[in-house]
């Protein structure tokens, strides 16, 4: 696989979005449509799944490295990432193969997990021996399914709009929802645009950025609509040809989890496309954690739909009557979409509903009432603009309240993944009780550069004790947390889970004394959303 | 049970028998310096003793009214019943190994070392020992070194493709030793050679030594990024995103460091490359040297201590940790010891300013 090795390297080696797009050029123009397809669905973050056990890729590697085990494992915390680990552990290749992609992925990949574990060690082996270093890594990040080459999706599309002469936004259509990676395939995504294409396949989805200005800058709020931003699973249901798909944003297919939304699906009119949020509902929408009970069940027994029931809020519609009205703006699509779920009657599929205010600061107000509502904030949508592809700037903004906040002691540290490996990235944060101090939340981002290398050298040289890759600091670091909810959890030690924790700031200014109680962060906590 | 002739103290490894210290990281009366790297190299001591090859960069570090002596590699000196001689460490230039014989006990401070040879200094000579102290920098079984020719190809190769770009190509690596070096590998022909201050300091150095450097001139003012374009430029890694670097426009950039092996590191520095170049042992070459030491006892400082200590051990050697203050090559968490030398005048020749 030594092209797309190569286009790896270059892709890995540059920061510089030209230089990939060009690298990722001239892969599909040199390789085999076979080997591009499966390219593509590595780089647009598809996976095999788990080929192999990890401790076994562990232990088959380190034996073949001629490491002891502890020895393996203390390379693997310096560099943290397995592929790379093995890669750069294993002695040079005796051969090197001329296979390409594809058929490793036929021959040798696909297999694996259909192999006892004798025969896999057997396959691993005589992979490894036959790959240089560089297509050694590239392997190992498949077999381990953790493909991550700093490119995203967007870079792709462009890279295929490129060498295709077609629209990225038609690229990006063709890439979305489950499809196999055939050299037909690949012909297919490169082909002239005809506009047929697979039923159930969904279009991207519209994203929005946050807010950054005051609201007033974005003109007379007649130009804009306003509605809840509601706090579950984005979703997008297709009912063409008699059938009905629910995609998620990660472009699985989970209509079976949340069979409920079938009927009312399936009373909709054929070549219909709609956009919206999944929430679990009970006279009003009940906070993430009761959906969060849904998620990840594949099979949904009576008790589950009874306690947590689900209901589809929709905020677009996007195909109507076979025809793809994305173009349309906004306002019209609200129309339609009115007309085909009006507000008076019960459903599982309701509109969201807009929120008329007479101007900017009476929008505010009723953004400061979001917590109680069980919503995020609110979006805001400019009436005349299409449905993009992705995240655009001026059509939809993300207007979020502000996150909860809380100020905690960094009590333990571990070293980070990937760009971070080597530094002491991830971090426990504690609370106080009872004069002791609980950790309550991990997180990982919020720092500077500047300042992650200053905490780096703090717990290096502040240790108490290591516990394996895990370290516990003397506690004199304060910093201020924000996070998106709080719930009650008896899985916890602290009895709380935080979502979406991220440091805020660093309080130099203030003293482990300082930080906040227990009691303190559950009380962020509305009575009627804990659990 | 006879007293250990080299042991670690707060002010640094002291030999007590001769009374004096090695590499010292508080003021001493009597130190013996095995190179000229800032945390080995530190100011304040009354009397400094170093190899001969190490001279010019000492003095280029520590001032030109340091009291420094210098002893010839190979040459023995007697200091209060100690034999003291000085040996290649290959580290960089003017780098000794400190061979300490007393009493029939031969120890051997081993101060940093690298296997690989290279055209700026002498390279590693092996020297049989009772027990070794050896720095652990890359200590791990991930760190093995690609060869060193296939790399300085891979640096020319590099520029030579920048300036086919009409870019210029800048280069970070340490002032003293890791860019003396790669400017000794570079292929003069592809366009001219440019130095940052502090670089240009120390390749004045090794030039007064007798080390044989292509040509190279200090990075001043310059008129636009375009009297850079094709042009390669060597700067220390403080130099990286400060207001200095502007002048090179839209320059290919480069990390010279062992580090650069692993991946995020690599992705850490924001570099469009990195090169594995090391002045110091790769894991191969840690082991292969305390081998052939002979050493049945192994102190080990600086870096992988408690892995190289525990496989020492496993191989039946007496490997056991010694705390010092060295920090050897941090990753760039090392400002202290490569500082950022404010381009405000060319260096005048012999009046070579001590770098602080």
């Amino acid at each position: 696989m030594q092209l797309f090795a190569e286009c790896y390297r270059q892709l890995d080696e540059t920061t510089k979005t030209n230089r990939k797009i060009a690298a990722l050029r001239g892969y599909f123009a040199a390789a085999a449509p076979a080997d591009a397809a499966w390219a593509i669905y590595f780089l647009t973050g598809r996976r095999l799944n788990r080929l192999v056990l990890m401790r076994n890729l562990r232990a088959w590697s380190a034996e073949m490295a001629e490491l002891p085990e502890w020895l393996f494992d203390e390379c693997y915390d310096a560099v943290g990432d397995l592929a790379e680990t093995i890669a750069l552990l294993l002695p040079p290749p005796e051969a090197q193969s001329h296979m390409p992609l594809h058929e490793w992925m036929q021959t040798v990949l696909q297999p694996l997990p259909r192999l006892t574990e004798p025969e896999q060690r057997e396959a691993l082996r005589a992979a490894w021996s036959r790959l240089t270093a560089a297509e050694r890594f590239v392997f190992n990040k498949l077999v381990t399914g953790s493909f991550r080459v700093g490119v995203s999706q967007a870079l792709v599309v462009r890279a295929l709009a490129e060498v295709s002469g077609l629209p990225a936004a038609v690229i990006a259509h063709r890439l979305m929802g489950n499809w196999k990676p055939t050299a037909e395939f690949f012909q297919a995504l490169l082909a002239p645009d005809t506009g047929a294409a697979d039923r159930s396949r969904p279009y991207p989805f519209c994203l929005a950025h946050p807010l950054q200005q005051e609201p007033a800058a974005l003109g007379p709020i007649e130009t804009w609509s306003a509605e809840w931003k509601w706090d579950g699973i984005r979703a997008q249901l297709v009912r063409r040809g008699s059938e009905t798909y629910l995609w998620s944003r990660g472009e699985e297919l989970i209509l079976e989890r949340f069979p409920e939304l079938k009927p009312a699906a399936e009373r909709l009119p054929d070549g219909t496309v709609l956009d919206g949020e999944i929430l679990a509902w009970r006279d009003g929408v009940l906070p993430f954690g009761e959906l969060q009970k849904r998620i990840g069940r594949k099979n949904v027994g009576k008790k589950l739909l009874a306690d947590v029931p689900v209901r589809l809020v929709v905020f677009d519609l996007l195909e109507w009557e076979g025809r793809d009205i994305r173009h349309e703006p906004f306002h019209s699509r609200r129309e339609r979409l009115d007309a085909l779920l009006p507000a008076n009657v019960e459903s599982r599929l309701v509109a969201s509903p807009v929120i008329t205010a007479a101007s900017w600061e009476e929008l505010a107000e009723l953004r400061a009432g979001s917590r109680a509502r069980q919503v995020e904030g609110l979006m805001l949508k400019r009436r005349d603009s299409a449905y993009e592809v992705g995240r655009v700037t001026g059509s939809w903004w993300k207007w979020k309240i502000e996150p909860y906040s809380c100020d905690a002691v960094l009590v333990y540290a571990q070293r980070g993944s990937g760009r971070r490996a080597s530094l002491y990235t991830d971090y426990t944060f504690a609370a106080w009780q009872d004069g002791e101090l609980v950790p309550f939340a991990k997180a990982y981002s919020g720092l500077s550069d500047a300042e992650i290398r200053e905490v780096d050298r703090f717990v290096r040289q502040n240790t108490l004790e290591k516990f394996g890759p895990v370290r516990s600091v003397k506690p004199e670091l304060v910093f201020e947390l924000a996070f998106e909810g709080i719930q009650a959890s008896s899985r916890h030690k602290s009895g709380l889970a935080v979502r979406f924790p991220r440091i805020a700031r660093w309080r130099r200014d203030k003293r482990p004394a300082d930080a906040d109680t227990l009691e303190t962060i559950r009380g962020l906590l509305k009575p009627d959303e804990s659990q | 049970m006879a007293d250990l002739l080299v042991r670690d103290t707060p002010d640094g490894l002291y030999c007590e028998a001769g009374d004096f210290y090695i590499d010292p990281w508080r003021p001493v009366k009597r130190a013996v310096i095995t190179h000229a790297h800032g945390d080995h190299a530190r100011f304040g001591n009354e009397q400094y003793l170093t190899a001969t090859d190490g001279g010019h960069v000492l003095r280029a570090r520590l001032g030109p009214q340091t009291n420094i002596a210098t002893l010839p590699y190979g040459e023995t000196t007697t200091i209060n019943g100690v034999r003291l001689s000085l040996h290649p460490a290959g580290h960089v230039l003017g780098s000794a190994q400190v061979r300490l014989e007393h009493q029939g006990e031969v120890w051997v401070i081993s101060g940093d070392y690298k296997v690989a040879p290279d055209k700026t200094c002498q390279p590693l000579e092996i020297v049989r020992c009772h027990t070794f102290i050896t720095e652990s920098t890359f200590g791990l079984p991930i760190y093995r070194w690609p060869s060193h020719e296939a790399l300085q190809q891979s640096i020319n190769a590099w520029w030579q493709g920048n300036r086919d770009e009409g870019r210029a190509s800048l280069v970070f690596g340490y002032a003293f030793g890791k860019a003396q070096r790669v400017i000794a590998g570079l292929d003069p022909s592809i366009g001219p050679i440019f130095c940052h201050g502090a670089v240009e300091k120390l390749n004045a150095a090794y030039r007064a030594t007798g080390v044989d450097l292509p040509p190279t001139t200090y990075a001043g003012r310059g008129e636009g990024a375009a009297s850079w374009a094709g042009a390669l430029i060597v700067a220390p890694p403080s130099a990286a995103g400060t207001p200095w670097q502007r002048k090179f426009g839209d320059a290919a950039t480069a990390f010279v460091s062992g580090w650069m092996l692993v991946r995020g590191a690599r992705r850490r520095r924001v570099v469009d490359r990195g090169f594995v170049l090391s002045d110091h042992a790769d894991w191969p070459g840690l082991c292969s040297t305390i081998a052939a030491t002979g050493a049945q006892r192994v102190y080990v400082t600086h870096g992988q201590v408690g892995t190289m200590v525990r496989w020492l051990n496993e191989q039946g050697v007496d490997g056991i940790p010694l705390r010092t203050e060295f920090e050897g090559e941090l990753d760039g968490r090392d400002e202290a010891v490569e500082t950022a030398v404010e381009d405000s005048s060319p260096p005048k020749g012999d009046d070579l300013q001590a770098i602080p």
